[in-house]
């Protein structure tokens, strides 16, 4: 069977060779246009003057639009409709559109974006935590809190108590491919749209919007992106609609890309948190009670803050069953680029806030950190819940509404399920059913020999003092589904040709993640043909509509769900068909080896294929699935949003020179559950890429703003993700060889955000190191820079 | 302009380029290329990576800041050209395949062409060789193991490319620094372009025009490195590759330095000369240089004169250099090697430095008989530690002095906070060096690259 095998990505051939396409690879018609955007230079203020006679009469020019010039909507928003593609007279923060050129050349028209003459009464802009909640400066009316019993007394009565505030820095997708689109004028106003995004479906939505056209009148395509990472769920919009209008406007294809300087500084990026905590243990290293308070940096729109903020408190408790919980969040609007998705969606920075927690009470109790977390991880898996499907009546949307976004408003109220109190919950009432990580943890801890390593790191650590080693284990919990329950739905069309070859399109988006490969697995498996006979196409609106973003790790789940059903649909008529034939039971019928069994005759798929269209059989089908039992109302904090939880959990080895602060990954094991994956190479790929992406994040990757709320950091020479020599090592990967306990596709789990999160590890082990150089709590904040690892040293030993 | 090389394999002749046309852009927007990507336009990410081979054989460039009169009498292949005409893929792209280095797939034509000239070149330091490539989805280690699994198979044929040097096709391609000496005379406000990794961000990233340019890369008289008895001597045009190449054992701490500055594609095209005459106060060389003693040769017209290297720098953004002269050659004594070179940067490798700091200090009979220290990072300027030098000078050579030494430094620096370092780090690290440099002479490890786990 097709599933389960490790084959490679299914466009490998393609990407080394040079011949894999992406946006700006697609030839254009004669005549094509390229656009740039004129950037606002200020973080706060109104435009009072804009002279752009120089822009229009720069070399090469054909166009220049501002606000006034659109012809319907100046939204670009995934959300609350807050977010102009071109300014409408205010500016909220430096690199926000102002302009839009139109000319023939890419280069034409970066050099007119930047000969604008516009005047601005500048206002002091917020830019930090204290500047936003001095001015009241946020997003809803006040702080989200989910709590679970009365977190501030447990805390209090508790033996042990410990409290401190650290920051989390944000951090650039970085994805290769910049933000592309290309738009093409079709016969009536129709308009052709291929997008480098995740989010095809809401392309479609927004260039609709902005034409004044149904969104039938709009095809968004999308074959691949360069890299996604969350950054081009809804970042794409801009380009898009911009190259639509221009496209509607000039008559002529419109191209838009950009450059890297400027995707840094116009587009979101991961939300800087600052965290403070408070928690209680007794003796044992049990807790008693946490309490966190999260500032969530969101930036000067709304985007998909709110559900990102929401999921960092969702992943508050990690792997740890907390007697009692209390989780204050708060949405600071500030002028700086709109914060976005980017790769687990606020679960991080919440996941970093208790693992921070978990290492300061070690450090405090004088406990192993890895015994302190066992004993308060979750209890093991039972059997599966029983928790029965609903669903959820959602009543009619109004049209301008952009429901397939995860920044959209709830619509209606789902009946939630009561969730008993205590017992193995979530601090928002989900019973953990399916806790894998006991066994895990036992595995890991044996194979990667850390008992032993920490005692030869304690002496290496006795005899060194200069470079100090440290060690640290992390463990991830992370919860599978869009929080925003409707978007847990896909679609599927698949069609079968009379020479038994499979076309199939689905509603995911592929980005590197190999989602393509193991959907056409599931497909081969289901009609039991070789996987060379599936193909699949770009993504496209036409095919499949109403598509959620590829995101929130959801790609295969629900996809490869809607994928199967099709090709069941399918199969079955063509079981019927030929059971009939043959006077047998249809269920008798089987589809294996590349052929089809049916009476005592044995017929190739193409056989088979070619009998059922002479049958008469459709041998198309759409596909469609939607996740069951899920519910959740977030504005109490209360339900079950998550369908099940992937676990991960990873050692990192580092060694630290504490003259410098200079810094560096000397080994990381990883045991991580992808339940039974549909392709193990696929998924070792994306725990490794993963990892390394999660560690750069807490250690080299520093986004710097300037106190005018210039990113200073916009470019790769000044924005360091990891590189070669970065990764471990040695650098040892497994997978948990355990199905899903939930009846996913194949019982595989979702494997595209959780192992970001044991990146943790290499942080912890940097505390870890630190704490070796004298009798302080290290207090690291993230990214623990080789200045800030400096900095760590300098507070152990009491000389800061 | 007109210029001729190869492509893939065939002849190119291109009449009246424009002289800061990219390569990158040329093969995407002219000839319909794609495969070559771009990332960053600023020859950091790699991802536009194609081999270049000339008289010093292959190598990996970026196209992003390579103007194409820089290819004139050379050999480019692209990702397009790894495999062979009739289709067969190149080692290097069937271990992509097969052992998963691509997810996205964006990055991987620049991976492959890096590949591709390591392995040509029988290149197995792959850490290094891939330093100038990122990759954001695979987290690297596939990419380094289909390098490692290709290292016995031979060089297709294919990819052996034989270019033919040609004559100049332009005043402005000089091929001798006589005839540059000329043609700068004639032109004093020409822009120089040694290897395009400065000049070519003026162009694709300040959208700069530039015009006069002159070209330097047919001056093969300024890519010698002479080693004597009693110094070592580098033409101006000599790459920053061939540099720590022949550093390698006179100085393996520069090596090293040199190692980790920039990447392979970048240091192919950077130019010992350029890296002085752009005046960058985070340049990697001027330090190691100044605490090496070295002497800058420059030349105008037929006019030479020689000066102590860190008299160049005058002030951020000055430098002692006249209208229409020109950086011939640095060159330094030889000398036994004290010299340490510690570079402090948000990453290890391809990062610039927040400090660079470049120690050479002379011991004889337990006192310090000579130091010389110099920073890049720390001053507007390269700038020696005159103070720390004095503070340490006649002393013994001990933990005693060294602790008042390092107070010094406030006297020599006063530097700045920036994206890359805060003031504090930066004053605070340039004393921590010092002790770095005094422990590991004691034999301490002190080398965070050299711990395994």
């Amino acid at each position: 069977m097709s599933v389960t095998k490790p084959l490679p990505h299914d466009a490998a051939p393609l990407h080394v060779s040079g011949a894999a396409r992406y946006v700006d690879d697609i030839p254009t018609p004669k005549g094509s246009l390229h656009l740039a955007f004129g950037l606002s230079p200020i973080a706060k203020g109104t435009i009072t003057a804009m002279d752009l006679s120089a822009v229009k009469a720069a070399e090469g020019v054909v166009m220049v639009m501002t606000a006034e010039d659109l012809p319907f909507t100046n939204d670009v928003s995934p959300s609350i409709h807050d977010e102009p593609l071109l300014s409408d007279g205010t500016v909220r923060y430096i690199g926000q559109p102002v302009f839009l050129v139109v000319a023939t050349s890419h280069l034409a028209a970066r050099k007119a974006a930047r000969l604008g003459k516009i005047d601005y009464a500048e206002e002091t802009p917020i830019l930090t935590v204290e500047e936003a909640l001095a001015a009241d400066s946020r997003f809803e009316d006040g702080p989200r809190i989910y709590a679970k019993g009365d977190a501030d007394a447990a805390i209090s009565a508790s033996t042990h108590v410990i409290e401190g505030t650290f920051e989390i820095g944000g951090q650039e997708h970085f994805y290769l491919e910049g933000q592309a689109a290309l738009a093409v004028p079709n016969e009536g106003g129709d308009m052709l749209v291929h997008s480098s995004t995740q989010h095809p479906t809401e392309i479609q939505h927004k260039v609709a919007d902005a034409l004044g056209v149904p969104m039938h009148a709009v095809r968004v395509e999308t074959r691949r992106m360069g890299g996604g990472f969350g950054g081009k769920e809804s970042q794409g919009n801009a380009l898009a609609v911009s190259c639509a209008i221009a496209a509607r406007a000039t008559g002529k294809a419109c191209k838009m890309r950009y450059d890297r300087d400027d995707d840094m500084i116009i587009t979101g990026k991961r939300h800087a948190f600052r965290i403070s905590y408070r928690a209680g243990f007794d003796e044992h290293g049990h807790v008693q009670g946490v309490s966190f308070l999260h500032y969530a940096i969101c930036g000067w729109a709304q985007d998909l803050s709110l559900p990102v903020a929401d999921r960092a408190m969702l992943h508050s408790d990690n792997a740890y069953l907390l007697p009692s919980a209390r989780i204050e969040s708060h949405r600071l609007k500030t002028n700086t680029q709109s914060a976005t998705a980017y790769r687990g969606f606020g679960g991080p920075q919440g996941m970093v806030g208790i693992e921070r927690v978990m290492d300061h009470a070690a450090f405090e109790l004088g406990m192993d950190p890895v015994e302190l977390r066992q004993r308060n991880y979750y209890e093991p898996a039972r059997a599966v819940a029983d928790i029965a499907a609903t669903t959820n009546p959602l009543g009619h949307p109004g049209p301008h509404e952009d429901l397939t976004s995860r920044g959209a408003v709830e619509m209606g109220s789902a009946p939630v399920r009561p969730v008993p109190e205590g017992g193995n919950s979530t601090p928002y009432g989900m019973e953990v059913s399916d806790f894998e990580l006991h066994g895990m943890t036992s595995a890991l801890l044996a194979s990667s020999d850390y008992a032993a390593r920490k005692t030869t790191i304690a002496q290496w650590n006795a005899q060194n003092s200069v470079i100090k080693k440290g060690i640290a284990f992390s463990p991830v919990k992370f919860g599978i589904s869009f929080t925003l329950t409707h978007l847990n739905q896909a679609g599927a069309l698949v069609h079968v040709y009379q020479d038994g070859s499979v076309h199939l399109n689905h509603g995911g988006t592929e980005m590197g993640q190999g989602l393509f490969q193991k959907v056409a697995q599931v497909a081969a498996a289901r009609f039991g043909i070789p996987l060379e006979m599936v193909k699949i196409t770009a993504t496209d609106t036409a095919k499949v509509p109403n598509t959620s973003a590829t995101a929130a790790s959801s790609g295969s789940d629900l996809n490869g769900m809607a994928v199967k059903a099709a090709c069941d649909t399918i199969r079955d008529r063509m079981a019927d068909y030929l059971a009939e034939r043959h006077q047998a039971d249809p269920s008798s019928v089987r589809f294996t080896d590349g052929h089809v069994e049916v009476g005592g005759e044995r017929y190739s798929f193409a056989e088979a294929a070619a009998l059922a269209y002479q049958g008469r059989v459709s041998l198309s089908a759409t596909g469609f699935y939607k996740t069951p039992g899920i519910e959740w109302d977030r504005i109490k904090g209360h339900g079950r949003p998550f369908f099940y939880f992937a676990y991960g959990a990873s050692v990192t080895e580092v060694a630290v020179d504490t003259l410098t602060g200079e810094n560096r990954i000397l080994r990381t094991d990883i045991l991580h559950d992808a339940g039974a994956s549909l392709n193990p190479a696929l998924d070792i790929g994306q725990i490794e890429g993963g990892y390394v992406q999660g560690a750069g994040w807490l250690t080299t990757e520093e986004l710097i703003w300037d106190d005018k709320g210039n990113l200073r950091t916009h470019a790769p020479s000044t924005y360091k993700i990891p590189a070669c020599s970065d990764r471990p090592d040695v650098f040892n990967v497994a997978l948990w060889d355990a199905e899903n306990r939930e009846d996913t596709i194949y019982r595989s789990k979702a494997v595209g955000e959780p192992p970001f999160m044991l990146g943790i590890s290499a942080w912890l082990a940097l505390s870890n190191a630190v704490a070796a150089c004298g009798t302080r709590y290290p207090a690291l904040d993230a990214p623990a820079t080789a200045e800030h690892v400096w900095h760590g040293v300098q507070r152990v030993r009491g000389d800061t | 302009m007109n210029i001729t090389f190869l492509l893939n394999g065939e002849t190119v002749e291109l009449a009246d380029v424009d002289p800061t046309a990219t390569l990158l852009d040329w093969l995407r927007e002219d000839r319909g290329l794609t495969g070559t990507k771009e990332g960053c336009n600023e020859g950091d990410c790699g991802a536009c990576t194609i081999m270049v081979t000339d008289e010093d054989g292959a190598k990996a460039l970026n196209s992003c800041i390579l103007f194409l009169p820089q290819l004139h009498g050379k050999a480019v292949r692209t990702v397009e050209g790894a495999s062979s005409p009739n289709g067969e893929t190149h080692p290097v792209q069937q271990a992509m395949i097969d052992l998963h280095g691509s997810q996205c797939g964006f990055c991987t034509p620049g991976f492959v062409m890096s590949m591709v000239a390591g392995h040509t070149t029988g290149a197995t330091d792959h850490d290094t060789q891939l330093a100038g490539n990122l990759c954001r989805c695979t987290g690297y280690a596939p990419i380094i193991r289909a390098a490692q699994a290709v290292e016995d198979q031979p060089v297709p044929v294919w990819v052996k490319d034989k270019p033919v040097a040609l004559p100049s096709s332009s005043p402005m391609l000089p091929m001798s620094s006589d005839d540059l000496a000329k043609v700068y005379a004639d032109h004093p406000n020409a822009t120089l372009v040694a290897g395009a990794t400065d000049v070519g961000l003026w162009v694709t990233k300040q959208l700069r025009d530039l015009d006069p340019v002159i070209f330097l890369n047919g001056c093969d008289d300024l890519k010698d490195i002479t080693v004597t008895d009693n110094e070592i001597r580098f033409g101006a045009m000599v790459d920053m590759n061939q540099m720590g190449e022949a550093l390698a054992d006179l100085h393996p701490s520069y090596a090293e330095m040199i190692r980790r500055y920039a990447s392979v594609q970048v240091r192919h095209a950077a130019t010992v000369g350029g890296n002085i005459a752009n005046g960058s106060p985070i340049g990697d060389n001027p330090p190691a240089l100044i605490a090496l003693k070295a002497t800058l040769h420059l030349r105008k017209g037929d006019a030479r004169r020689s000066i102590p290297l860190e008299s160049f720098f005058i002030d951020y953004g000055k430098q002692d250099r006249a209208t229409g002269e020109f950086v011939e050659a640095v060159s330094f004594p030889r000398q036994a090697d004290r010299l340490k070179c510690y570079k402090l940067s948000k990453r290890f490798d391809q990062d610039i430095s927040a400090v660079c700091g470049c120690f050479n200090i002379s011991v004889a009979d337990g006192v310090v008989a000579e130091a010389r220290i110099a920073f890049g990072g720390m001053a507007g300027v390269p700038k020696r530690a005159a103070n720390v030098e004095a503070a340490l000078l006649g002393n013994p050579w001990s933990h005693e002095t060294i602790q008042p030494a390092k107070l010094a430094f406030a006297d020599d620096f006063a530097p700045m906070t920036d994206m890359r370092a805060s003031a504090r780090y930066r004053l605070e690290t340039a004393k921590a060096l010092l002790e770095r440099y005094f422990l590991e002479d004691q034999g301490e490890a002190t080398n965070v690259l050299e711990v395994s786990a």
